[in-house]
């Protein structure tokens, strides 16, 4: 798992810019589905058959990135953010484009930290001149956090957990699955970060019966953080509420009771901010109970994202558990 | 002259009534059938038989306006914004209210009476109001009612080097543009949506898209230009002259790569000046459009437009012509190569 985790992460793939990362899962778990699509948006969708009850699984492809909007006559990037950046978060660190080509984030001279913005903000990658600069990267180019993975022990940090370790856990859950009672359409999506957009396509195609996406949420076990009842290390996390979803009570309590019989750890989240693909996935056609399977994460939207194997481990066999339970909803 | 006369009708978002009954006036003989959806798109289709990826190309009919909200004693309208507007530009307008186009202006408290810190301040929305001449309230009901939609009152035209100004050009020169493609035939089935309500919301866009479910779409609109002073070069989103503005994100879309990689493609082999527009804020129909149904690649090509969402605004003829040639150069390289994406 751990060198699944670190292969993940390693991808840049920024929203709208999924190729590689879709190209890597799709060898990842083609030997493991009944079929594999890929919609119009890029979503990659696995199907596995079993029963009546349509699951759509969504785990988001994609991770916050930075894009080029300027190349000034110095060679010096200007951009602007491709999801939710805080521009505190990015002073000395490093990115990575597509091309592999890496860059670092300088700042202007700012009299007061406080009002540093993304405006003020440029990234450097070694060119002496604009043409030079525009010999290797063109204005639209999408860049991410160029940042290596790290073994800690029963904890790894990584650039992209958010959602990578949702992937990992979606083709996890799709190798170990063996007696499907559903049919299963594992959905890797495109566009999260940026407005739930591959979910709410692909759920327009699929139609599911029940939604489950699989995503980080926020801690509150760090020193003097938001009071948050979510800890590292305390079991996969069943999404009461975030602002895109109230889990639909039929879904919290399927979850629950699956989490009981299994002895998988759980919690509950109770999320005051944030989004997942459930948001969109059950707001499709005429509605869709759907829910979120969460893996408790520090540090989100950073370059360092931390999470427990233990949490993600009761994560996949809470997936399993779902897959391999009769639901009946269709 | 297309573009002035455009410009010089009058369509706050819902109340396109004006722009569509010239469009449909001057399309009816050029297309198979045109219809009004039920939201109020003017939709239009060529070559419905033809096979070949389905393309929708889009612009919106409507413009940021006013809506009056209240009639005070004295016979004043009280307004509010429909659609973006920046409240500093509206003191000592002239608009014109309703489908009977009554004429006003929109006044505030004199200057004489403000107190120090008003007149360092710009007049607030709350404080604004639109005189049409009335002498009291039962008077001003005789020609307007709450609920009228007010636009501003401007000539349009061109001037200086190649220039024009008008209001609405957001996005009447999109309209324009897809009144000169429509001239054409491709071989492929091509769908026109001149669209409702985009100020408001992409409203129009939304289920135009869903009705067509096109496997394309492309939308031309007016963006707004930054080469002003004090803007640094990169913060300014285009620049008139330089051409047609490619975008490839903004707050509703990220691009389909393949979709630029052909705009530019086709724009460097056609010989034909194009820029990025380097600002990811703003939505466009084409968010809404990739949205519908399983998801449609869309894509947009914009006019740069200065002062956008004020009473008037100026866009280059050169970048208008250069859009139209664009568009046509992009639908002539699908006849011969299919799809980008």
């Amino acid at each position: 798992m751990k060198k699944l985790i670190s292969k993940l992460t390693a991808i840049s793939s920024p929203s709208g810019r999924e190729e590689q990362i879709r190209a890597f899962i799709k060898e990842e778990i083609k030997n493991y589905c009944d079929e594999l699509r890929e919609d119009k948006l890029g979503n990659l969708i696995a199907i596995k058959h079993g029963g009546n009850t349509k699951i759509q699984f969504a785990a988001h492809m994609d991770e916050i990135g930075m894009i080029i909007t300027d190349i000034d006559e110095n060679g010096f990037l200007r951009f602007s953010n491709v999801g939710g950046i805080s521009p505190h978060r990015l002073y000395g660190q490093r990115v990575r484009f597509q091309n592999g080509m890496v860059g670092v984030f300088g700042a202007e001279k700012v009299e007061d930290i406080k009002k540093l913005t993304l405006n003020k903000l440029y990234i450097d990658i070694g060119a002496s001149s604009e043409e030079e600069a525009r010999s290797k990267i063109s204005v639209g180019d999408i860049a991410t956090f160029h940042h290596e993975f790290t073994d800690l022990g029963e904890r790894v940090v990584a650039k992209s957990m958010d959602d990578r370790i949702g992937c990992a856990v979606l083709i996890e859950a799709l190798k170990r699955v063996t007696n499907p009672q559903n049919d299963l359409y594992c959905t890797f999506t495109v566009q999260e970060e940026v407005g739930l957009r591959g979910a709410r396509t692909s759920a327009f195609g699929i139609e599911p019966d029940l939604g489950i996406a699989l995503d980080v949420t926020a801690t509150g076990d760090t020193p003097e953080a938001e009071r948050l009842a979510v800890k590292l290390g305390k079991g996969a996390a069943i999404k009461v509420k975030d602002l895109s979803i109230i889990t639909h009570s039929k879904v919290k309590d399927l979850l629950t009771e699956l989490a009981k019989t299994n002895s998988i750890p759980y919690q509950f989240e109770v999320l005051p901010f944030g989004g997942t693909d459930a948001g969109a996935i059950h707001l499709t056609k005429a509605g869709v109970p759907a829910g979120v399977i969460s893996i408790p994460c520090r540090y989100v939207h950073s370059p360092s994202e931390m999470v427990d194997l233990n949490d993600v481990e009761a994560a996949v066999r809470l997936v399993v558990a779902v897959m391999e339970k009769k639901i009946g909803w269709s | 002259m297309l573009l002035r006369e455009l410009c010089e009708l009058n369509a706050v978002s819902s109340r396109e009534d004006a722009v569509r009954a010239y469009i449909r006036n001057r399309i009816t003989e050029k297309v198979e059938t045109v219809t009004t959806d039920k939201l109020g798109n003017l939709l239009a289709v060529q070559g419905s038989g033809n096979t070949g990826p389905k393309i929708m190309l889009t612009a919106h009919m409507d413009e940021v306006g006013l809506m009056v909200v209240g009639i005070d004693n004295s016979g004043l309208l009280k307004i509010k914004t429909v659609g973006g507007i920046d409240e500093r530009v509206l003191l000592s307008k002239r608009v014109v209210i309703g489908p009977n186009r009554i004429p006003g202006v929109i006044g505030a408290k004199p200057i004489h009476l403000q107190e120090k810190e008003e007149r360092e301040k710009p007049v607030k929305l709350p404080s604004l109001f639109v005189d049409i001449g009335a002498k009291d309230k039962a008077d001003a009901e005789k020609e307007v009612s709450i609920g009228d939609l007010a636009a501003f009152d401007v000539k349009a035209g061109g001037f200086g080097d190649r220039m024009f100004k008008g209001k609405a050009l957001d996005d009447r020169v999109g309209c324009a543009v897809l009144l000169n493609l429509i001239e054409n035939h491709y071989d492929f089935p091509l769908y026109y949506a001149f669209t409702v309500q985009e100020e408001v919301g992409l409203r129009g866009a939304t289920v135009a898209a869903f009705g067509i479910n096109p496997d394309l779409a492309l939308v031309f609109e007016g963006t707004s230009a930054g080469d002003v002073p004090p803007a640094k070069k990169h913060q300014q989103s285009t620049r008139l002259g330089k051409g047609p503005a490619i975008s490839f994100m903004d707050r509703s879309i990220i691009v389909n790569q393949a979709l630029i990689e052909r705009l530019v493609k086709v724009a460097n082999e056609a010989n034909i000046p194009f820029q990025f527009r380097q600002s990811t804020a703003g939505g466009t129909e084409a968010g809404a459009i990739n949205q519908s149904q399983t998801g449609i690649p869309a894509g947009v090509l914009s006019v740069p437009c200065r002062y956008i969402h004020s009473p008037v605004s100026i866009l280059s003829l050169d970048d208008f012509e250069n859009t139209i040639k664009l568009a046509d150069a992009f639908l002539k390289s699908i006849e011969r190569r299919g799809l980008p994406v």
